[in-house]
């Protein structure tokens, strides 16, 4: 059944697909977003910032484009408290740094580029995050 | 020119990432949870975005550089070693937690929500940390090598 929820997810991922392919048409460049930000914060030689901010201040009038059009689009029902976001954080953080990318640089860009290296990031990342949920929701230990 | 293009691909970007239902943790989570009642659609999302930009990736190279710089920028490394893996693995556990990943969480910041903001601020440090250590290691490479 084509219920609204299936239409935005492809739809979004079309915009998501279309702005990955155009970024890298035009600018030459992978959109990844934790490459995006973690450059932005800690590499200061290059003169690289300019494209690297308006591309991070983009995500943000993306989501309050959205979110004016359709307020239920940018819901935010959060899943962890404060201690959890903190340490999910730095997980994160640390961990896109240490393998070189995230959800869009090595699981959309990355693939698209057919790179074995984000073939292997994106299944161990999709996998270690399965079992995170299964463990904090099913195992009993968490609950 | 290539700030103004970042802006218009960022500004898609978050667009495509708030419509498809990545910038809300319990759709997120909903969609890694296997074993409960699994949402299958943000698999659309990815695949969609898939459908798009593999082919269109590919063309782009067909070209030998990219219509507004001299150059592609894309990673040079082709081993997958135990950093990538468990780099990976890292933040994927960091997703599973939070249900937010770099893009969703840098373009919900806009909605206000304290929660999302300690969560960017933490992702920092992480990098931070992580860069520090970089850095160290180069530091001792560096010393040893006598130079």
């Amino acid at each position: 059944m084509l219920d609204f929820g299936l239409l935005s997810a492809v739809f979004g991922g079309l915009m998501i697909g279309a702005a990955a392919a155009l970024f890298f048409w035009l600018n030459g460049r992978i959109a990844g977003i934790s490459g995006i930000f973690g450059d932005l914060l800690f590499d200061r030689r290059s003169g690289h910032w300019p494209w690297r901010l308006t591309f991070l201040a983009g995500l943000l009038l993306g989501y309050l484009a959205i979110r004016a059009w359709r307020p239920e689009l940018g819901e935010i029902n959060l899943q962890s408290g404060p201690v959890g976001m903190i340490v999910a954080g730095l997980l994160v953080g640390y961990g896109t740094r240490m393998g070189n990318g995230c959800t869009s640089g090595h699981g959309i860009c990355g693939i698209a580029r057919l790179s074995p290296r984000s073939f292997a990031a994106t299944g161990t990342f999709m996998l270690a995050a399965i079992l995170t949920v299964a463990l904090l929701r099913h195992s009993g230990v968490f609950a | 020119m290539r700030p103004l293009v970042a802006l218009g691909c960022g500004t898609l970007f978050g667009a495509g990432l708030t419509l498809s239902g990545m910038t809300d943790p319990a759709r997120v989570l909903g969609f890694l949870d296997v074993l409960g009642s699994w949402d299958p659609t943000l698999a659309f999302v990815m695949a969609a975005a898939l459908a798009l930009s593999l082919p269109a990736v590919q063309w782009v190279r067909r070209h030998p550089r990219p219509l507004l710089d001299s150059q592609y920028f894309v990673p040079e490394q082709t081993r997958i070693d135990a950093k990538l893996l468990l780099g990976a693995v890292l933040f994927g556990v960091g997703w599973g937690i939070a249900g937010l990943c770099p893009g969703p969480a840098l373009a919900s910041l806009a909605a206000g929500v304290p929660e999302v903001l300690l969560f960017v601020v933490a992702m920092a440090v992480g990098m931070a940390l992580r860069h520090l250590q970089e850095r160290r290691s180069a530091d001792a490479r560096d010393a040893g090598s006598g130079s």
